[in-house]
């Protein structure tokens, strides 16, 4: 037994990943999840309009976080404001009363709002017997784009795009290195291939692949548990398409960093894990400590569920989505750029450079010289 | 144009691989690098072919499209069809359609495997594989063809296929280089270099290797009169023995040595000379 134990553990030293994913990854996760698995928003951003929105704002305490005072806008430009996604709340005045429109999509918020706003409701109602200020007008609420808070509602266009990251992620992870382990990556590196043909190549079918995937999985969203889809289909597409390219782009950059098919699966899980939990699928992003926050905006799921939710729930149009799109599209620029130069390594020949005056040099690509 | 190395000095880290290596790649002909398993010869055609940094020295290869290697491990696809092999490199290299059928076909005829075209490459046997692997490596007619190891573990009949395939391929005017640990490879050769611990031990045609055997090589019967000794090998039933000053001792026959011998005295002579 104790020959068994010896070479267990001397395995285990020469893979020093498995040591990391033992002994660092619990902890890093355990600290990372406290503080990101968060349901309590202390912060929800609100915008006040109409003729007493000064008054209104000065009212309001947290969590209400007024972003913007209006006085001359109205529920037109309210609603559009929740549309957008640049405030949960918005508070119309005039007319018969106070109107709060809440945006449905962000369950924790909304539920918090209406806490606030009952408790709100409350101690005007005690104090106005006795003041009997302005605070007594009617206030009517209404909730928009998920008017019965269904969690589903909520949790389908994300979880389209948790589980393309978790097929997407997977199976590209294993792209290079199969090639690595087989023997084949050599005969590559011998062939007239760019690094970025290659990649491009190895990225095309799953992309298509995919494609299809996600496409069946919100359709079949839709049909089991109702969701709606009120937005237009392209900008869906858009934002869809920049994401797998960037999930997809991951995973091949996961390969190129792997020597075989565990370190591949490993490395891939610890890009996975993060975006179940960070990616403001089930946690609200705003309601994560700040350390961990950054975390989420580095994580392309977090820039797709923005896009899905919107465009899928509120119709968000494509001028308001400028920012996810803008910055997946960064972030594919980024995994694909690492990736091809990655890659472009394997390719290269190996063999350490031992000085200026000893390095080859490629003469036409006929002759190399040392 | 004549492909190769010259002076080759390649290191992994402190591990010197190839020390001052020079092989010749002609048209035309095979050359052959012949030694141990760790000598070097997988190093030196993968330098040949760009895969490995040399420290020092010069490689003269043709550019990539013009070369044909197939590593030691075959480098075919498993989970691919024999066909879809040939279209995966066909479509790499870019051949045109109407001169690629007629090659496949002539490659795939010459290595027997014309009959097995939809079979995957994985559940192909060992002998069928690196004849696939060596047609997949002709298959845009390169002007240099480099094969490491293409008959280890190869039953006899494949192996005289797989040669016909190579010595085809040199008679249509390819530069072909193979490594092999099999000794009696070697005295086919055009030309052929003995590596020994990353180092030549001799090179030329196995005529002048022969010839530049020094002192004499005999042959005993049996054991006794000194054998076996330092200097001595089994053959087949006897024993060769290799005298460096040319004077055998009592009880040994004289013997014209053979290319095998030639390859043995020059790896004892490396040992005497460390």
């Amino acid at each position: 037994m104790w020959a068994m134990v010896a070479k267990e553990f001397r395995q285990l030293r020469r893979d020093r990943r498995t040591v990391a994913m033992m002994i660092v990854l619990p902890v890093v996760l355990l600290v990372v999840f406290g503080y990101a698995a968060n349901f309590d928003v202390h912060d929800i951003p609100t915008v006040v309009a109409g003729p007493g929105a000064r008054q209104a704002a000065a009212s309001l305490r947290p969590p209400f976080h007024v972003t913007e005072v209006d006085p001359a806008a109205g529920l037109a430009a309210a609603r559009s404001r929740l549309q957008d996604g640049e405030a949960v709340v918005a508070v119309v005045t005039g007319g018969a009363g106070v109107h709060v429109l809440m945006d449905g999509t962000q369950l924790f918020s909304v539920e918090t709002a209406q806490g606030a706003l009952a408790r709100l409701a409350a101690a005007r109602a005690a104090g106005t017997a006795g003041a009997g200020g302005a605070g007594a007008s009617r206030v009517t609420e209404q909730i928009l784009y998920n008017p019965r808070l269904t969690t589903s509602w909520v949790m389908v266009p994300g979880l389209a795009g948790l589980i393309l990251v978790f097929v997407g992620t997977l199976i590209t992870s294993l792209g290079v290195v199969r090639e690595r382990q087989t023997g084949t990556l050599e005969q590559l590196a011998v062939m007239p291939l760019r690094a970025r043909d290659v990649i491009a190549g190895k990225i095309a079918p799953y992309l298509m692949v995919a494609a299809v995937d996600l496409t069946a999985i919100v359709l079949i969203g839709m049909g089991l548990f109702g969701v709606p889809f009120t937005g237009n289909v392209a900008t869906f597409a858009l934002g869809a398409g920049l994401f797998l390219l960037v999930t997809l782009g991951m995973g091949v950059l996961i390969s190129t960093l792997s020597q075989n098919q565990g370190q591949a699966i490993q490395l891939s899980f610890m890009i996975m894990l993060p975006q179940v939990l960070l990616s403001g699928l089930i946690f609200p992003v705003t309601s994560m400590a700040a350390g961990v926050r950054w975390i989420s905006y580095v994580l392309p799921l977090t820039y797709f569920i923005e896009i899905s939710r919107g465009v899928m729930l509120k119709a968000t149009p494509i001028s308001a989505l400028g920012q996810p799109l803008g910055l997946l599209a960064l972030l594919a620029v980024v995994v694909l750029g690492l990736a091809i130069v990655r890659f472009r390594h394997d390719l290269a020949p190996s063999g350490r450079r031992s000085g200026k005056d000893a390095q080859p040099r490629d003469a036409g690509s006929e002759a190399v010289a040392a | 144009m004549t492909w190769g190395l010259d002076d080759v000095r390649v290191s992994f880290g402190r591990r010197t691989a190839l020390d001052d290596v020079t092989v010749r790649a002609r048209p035309a002909e095979v050359t052959i690098v012949v030694g141990g398993d760790g000598a070097g010869k997988s190093t030196c055609l993968k330098t040949l072919v760009g895969l490995v940094r040399p420290q020092a020295g010069t490689v003269r290869r043709p550019p990539k499209q013009r070369i044909g290697y197939v590593p030691a491990t075959s480098g075919l696809y498993a989970d691919l069809t024999v066909q879809e092999n040939l279209d995966f490199i066909a479509g790499a290299y870019r051949l045109p359609g109407g001169q690629r059928g007629e090659r496949e076909r002539q490659l795939l005829e010459r290595t027997g495997l014309a009959g097995v075209r939809a079979r995957l490459g994985g559940q192909l046997s060992g002998g069928m594989q690196r004849k696939l692997a060596a047609a997949l490596a002709l298959l845009h007619a390169p002007d240099l063809l480099v094969l490491d190891e293409p008959t280890t573990g190869v039953d006899p009949v494949s192996r005289v296929e797989l040669w016909r395939l190579i010595s085809g391929a040199a008679a249509q005017g390819t530069a072909v280089v193979v490594a092999t640990t099999y000794v009696n490879e070697a005295a086919r050769a055009a030309s052929v270099v003995l590596l020994e611990a990353g180092k030549v031990l001799a090179s030329g045609s196995p005529d002048a290797i022969l010839r530049a055997v020094p002192g004499a090589v005999g042959t005993a019967a049996r054991t006794g009169a000194g054998l076996p000794g330092p200097l001595s090998w089994r053959r087949g039933a006897g024993w060769r023995v290799w005298a460096p000053g040319g004077e055998l001792p009592a009880g040994v026959e004289p013997a014209t040595p053979d290319f095998d011998d030639a390859v043995v005295v020059a790896e004892l002579a490396a040992q005497a000379g460390r």
